[in-house]
Formats: structure tokens, C-alpha cells, sequence
């Protein structure tokens, strides 16, 4: 049974001509790009040559991209860094309820550090509000982080406009893009923010090595102290392999441009009309048309995520939940939450994101197994039992 | 996080599964908001369950531990089939991952809330 793989928003496969930059790397270059002898050298060669493909993906120089152990470290980077650095201008911070939890967790610590946070709301798509931002701006506020594409529901956030008022108001802006970097353009000047996180295993590259930009003048702090690398904000030895992998992962996005993104947006909407067509009780979440173009969440009522993520599983069909039972937490999704979408209906969210490995086929058999399995569960699902008999007496 | 041979088996073929008709007992615990609901339905002749059957909405572990609870108490005397806890349900599954634990107690919950009905529709305290 071959394994069709449906959940690249939490990690892609590393692709071939990676594995090969990564495997290069490992073998042959050893050397710490900090020392001046030859070998130090070649890796600090191969690495600069990743920063020059990140500025040109970015629109920025190259000294403004600071290499990292991923999405995480960079968030926190972000968030806490700037905070810390802005303390005596203010202690006001804006963001979202529907940030990752390196954004989300990082504002909570800084709210023990004296700092206050608005977690703006969002529509029933996932959608801010650009208006709340402006509303919301007080002369105390620092720091403005604001998602750029949404990793449950996939919705794609009004940046460019927050950037223009977060630059009127002159307040540092930060947009975690861990999920467009690589798929929608994220040159920061069009985008108008002073920060952006992007991380490699979401683009095909490996495990363990993300980007910050940070623009050049931004007031931050380093929330690690070591050695000078990475202007000192990031300090330690980089990972090299890594940034090496990184580098050639964003080259092939780079290169492969929109037309992949068309190829996964016609995937997503094949397998969405499918479930449409022969499930009952189904529900899209996320915005209709400002969304990642790999992302579909779904909403199966009377049934809950894990059994479906299990069922398909048999199948060999890999997909996420936004079911609180996946998660060791046992709380449903924030994101669900803050679209309005009540417990009960979020335990039944399953949520499928395609990559460049996908393929119609698999859209197919996924059509063919999914029916089945929905059925099967509803089959002794007391509360559809329920639903039904209200449906006869009705 | 990973499930049992044994859990995965009655996830993947609960066992008594359905509506029971006229059921003696019905116990019905959880709710939508958790996540999990589970309805045992047990059918008793001279103290003894003669027949269980479930139905859940939960998680594999909700389910598997539906399934496993309605096996072990057919042909138990009632007062024994009290003494049937989530712990001995785990067990019997070969053990559950420390965070779905709290899935074992809805299916001693389920067990102890039907035979009350059970004891409260005959009238015995």
C-alpha cells in the first residue's frame, strides 16, 4: 500500500537534490565558517551563498537574515527580543489569538515580565481585521506580530496593509511566516515588516534550521549570549548542513515559482468538491479564496479527529486533526476557537495539506477511503443517532 | 504517542457495537464538548448481564475502551461488574498512553451509571 502523505503544514519530505546539498556537507565540509583557514572557509563560503538566495527570496540584504534552529527559535527571537529591547518606550505588545504557540507562549512569558498583550480576534474565516490593529495601538505598544498564513486553516492574513500602519506609527512589526515562506511572495518591503521567521522543513528542506529577518536598525536583543555568529543575536557555531539544505530547498521553491502553488490549489479544490459531493455534514474552515493554496480543514460533524486520523491511517493516508484528543494538551484548537467555531464541532476537524509529492491519484483514493470511514464512525456516533431520530421526528 | 496492538484491534473492530433494543440499563456519560460520549446499554437476567452494547463518539481510545468494557462485563454478576475500574479496562488493552487514561474512566463511568438505571428502574437501591 503505497502512504499518501497529507500533512506537509506540519512537515514535508526533504527532497532529493537536498539530501544531496545536505549529504555533500556532511561528507566533505567540516570546517567552522568563523575560522580563516581553508576549510572554515568553504563552509563559510557555502553558507553565505544560502543567505544571498534568502535575501534575494526576501528583497533585503544579506546581512539582515540571521540563521536559527527554525520557526520557534525565531519567533522567540522576535517577540522576545524586541520587547526586551523597546522596555523604556513601552510595554504594550499586539497580536492574535490565532498565532502559533512560538508566538502565543513566548507573549504570555512577557506578560510576567510586566508586559500587556492584546490578542486581537478574528473573523469566522480566520481573518484580522485591519482596523482592530489600528484601534488597538496604544503609545505604549512595541511590538506587533501578526501571522502570515494560518497553519490549521490556512487563511492568509492582510499584512501588507498592517505593515503600512504599523510603519505610520512607527512600531516594530514582526510576521511569522513559517507557512508562505517559499509559496506566497514575501519580499519584506512590499510586506512592510521589520521581522519575518521562515523555517526549512516546511519547504522540503531538513529538520532544525529556520531564518529570522530582521531589518536593519531594529531594535532587539538576543535572547541567548555566546560567540559573535549572526551578529550576535544568534549565537553558536551555525548549523551548516543545515543552512546549506535550507539555502537549496528555498532556491528550488524560488524556481519552481507560482506554478506549483496552482498545481496544489487545483489538488486542494478536486478533493474538497469530492467530500462535498459524497459526505454529508461537512464544513470548510478557512477563508474561501485568501488561503495557502496546499490547505484544507474540514469539518466532519458527529464524529471526532482522532478516530478519523486513525481510520485513514489504515488506509495509508497521513493527515492532522483539530481534535483535542491529538494533541497532549486535550484542548481543541485556539484557531477554531477564535473563528467562533464551538467544541463540540472542532473535535471533528480533520485537516489535509498538500505538497509536491501529491497527485491526483491520490485525491482519488482519498475520495474512495474517506466516505467509508466517516460512515463508519457515524455509524455508532451517539450524537448522530441522535441527530437522525430529531431528523424523523422533525 | 502510540496505542497498543490490542487498543488498535477494538478501534479498528469494536466489539458489541450498535443500539440495543429495550435495553434494562443505559449509561450515558461525557459530553460533546470533551469530545467524548459514550452509551453502554446492558441487558440483565438474575443479576447477571446477558448482553452489553455500546456506542461513542471519542477518540480510538474512547472507542477501544467502549468495546473492551462491554466483553468483560457479559455473564458478570452485577455486584461484580461494579468492581470492573478503569485501571482493569487499561489493562486489559494492554495498557493506554498516560493522557487518554481519562477515556478509561468514561468506560467505568458508562458501566456504573447503567446498572444504577438498571437498579433504579427495578426499584432496588
Amino acid at each position: 500500500m503505497g502512504r499518501i502523505y497529507l500533512d506537509n503544514n506540519a512537515t514535508t519530505p526533504v527532497r532529493p537534490e537536498v539530501a544531496e546539498a545536505l549529504a555533500g556537507m556532511l561528507k566533505g565540509c567540516y570546517g567552522n565558517p568563523s575560522t580563516l583557514y581553508c576549510i572554515g572557509q568553504e563552509a563559510h563560503v557555502e553558507m553565505e551563498h544560502a543567505r544571498d538566495v534568502m535575501a534575494g527570496i526576501l528583497g533585503c540584504n544579506r546581512e539582515e537574515v540571521i540563521f536559527t534552529s527554525g520557526g520557534t527559535e525565531s519567533d522567540n527571537i522576535a517577540v522576545l527580543g524586541v520587547a526586551r529591547a523597546n522596555r523604556k518606550k513601552g510595554n504594550h505588545i499586539i497580536t492574535t489569538k490565532i498565532e502559533h504557540h512560538a508566538v502565543l507562549n513566548p507573549c504570555k512569558a512577557l506578560e510576567k515580565e510586566g508586559f500587556s498583550v492584546t490578542y486581537l480576534p478574528v473573523d469566522k474565516y480566520g481573518m484580522v481585521d485591519p482596523a482592530d490593529v489600528e484601534r488597538s495601538i496604544t503609545s505604549g505598544t512595541v511590538l506587533i506580530s501578526i501571522m502570515h498564513a494560518n497553519n490549521e486553516v490556512g487563511t492568509i492574513q492582510p499584512i501588507a496593509e498592517i505593515g503600512k500602519m504599523a510603519r505610520a506609527h512607527k512600531i516594530t512589526f514582526h510576521t511569522d511566516a513559517v507557512q508562505s515562506f517559499g509559496k506566497l511572495s514575501v519580499n519584506v518591503n512590499e510586506l512592510g515588516v521589520d521581522l519575518l521567521s521562515a523555517s526549512s522543513h516546511k519547504i522540503y528542506g531538513p529538520k532544525g534550521v529556520g531564518l529570522l529577518y530582521v531589518r536593519k536598525g531594529t531594535k532587539i536583543l538576543p535572547i541567548m549570549f555566546g560567540g559573535h555568529q549572526e551578529r550576535s543575536l544568534r549565537p553558536g557555531t551555525e548549523n551548516v548542513p543545515g543552512v546549506v539544505g535550507f539555502g537549496k530547498a528555498a532556491e528550488l521553491m524560488a524556481a519552481e515559482g507560482p506554478a506549483e502553488e496552482a498545481r496544489l490549489l487545483k489538488l486542494r479544490e478536486r478533493l474538497w468538491e469530492g467530500i462535498k459531493a459524497n459526505v454529508p455534514h461537512v464544513k470548510l474552515n478557512g477563508h474561501p479564496t485568501m488561503r495557502l493554496a496546499g490547505t484544507l480543514n474540514v469539518i466532519f460533524e458527529y464524529v471526532e479527529g482522532e478516530s478519523i486520523i486513525l481510520s485513514l491511517d489504515e488506509h495509508g493516508i497521513c493527515a492532522a486533526s483539530g481534535s483535542a484528543c491529538t494533541s497532549d494538551a486535550l484542548e481543541p484548537s485556539h484557531v477554531l476557537a477564535a473563528m467562533g467555531v464551538p467544541p463540540e464541532k472542532s473535535h471533528g476537524a480533520l485537516r489535509m495539506s498538500f505538497g509536491r509529492e501529491n497527485t491526483e491519484q491520490d485525491v482519488d483514493k482519498v475520495l474512495e477511503a474517506l466516505p467509508k470511514v466517516v460512515e463508519k464512525l457515524r455509524s455508532f456516533s451517539p450524537i448522530y443517532k441522535d441527530f437522525l431520530k430529531q431528523q424523523q421526528t422533525a | 504517542m502510540a496505542y497498543s496492538e490490542k487498543v488498535m484491534d477494538h478501534f479498528r473492530n469494536p466489539r458489541n457495537v450498535g443500539e440495543m433494543k429495550d435495553p434494562d440499563g443505559v449509561g450515558k456519560v461525557g459530553n460533546p464538548v470533551c469530545g467524548d460520549i459514550m452509551e453502554l446499554y446492558i441487558k440483565v437476567k438474575d443479576d447477571t448481564i446477558v448482553d452489553a452494547k455500546f456506542q461513542t463518539l471519542g477518540c480510538g481510545a474512547a472507542i477501544a475502551t467502549s468495546s473492551m468494557v462491554t466483553e468483560m462485563v457479559k455473564g458478570q454478576k452485577l455486584e461484580d461488574a461494579l468492581k470492573i475500574s478503569n485501571s482493569m479496562v487499561a489493562e486489559a488493552l494492554g495498557g493506554l498512553p498516560s493522557q487518554k487514561m481519562h477515556c478509561s474512566v468514561l468506560a467505568e463511568e458508562a458501566l456504573q451509571s447503567a446498572i444504577s438505571d438498571y437498579r433504579n428502574k427495578k426499584g432496588i437501591k
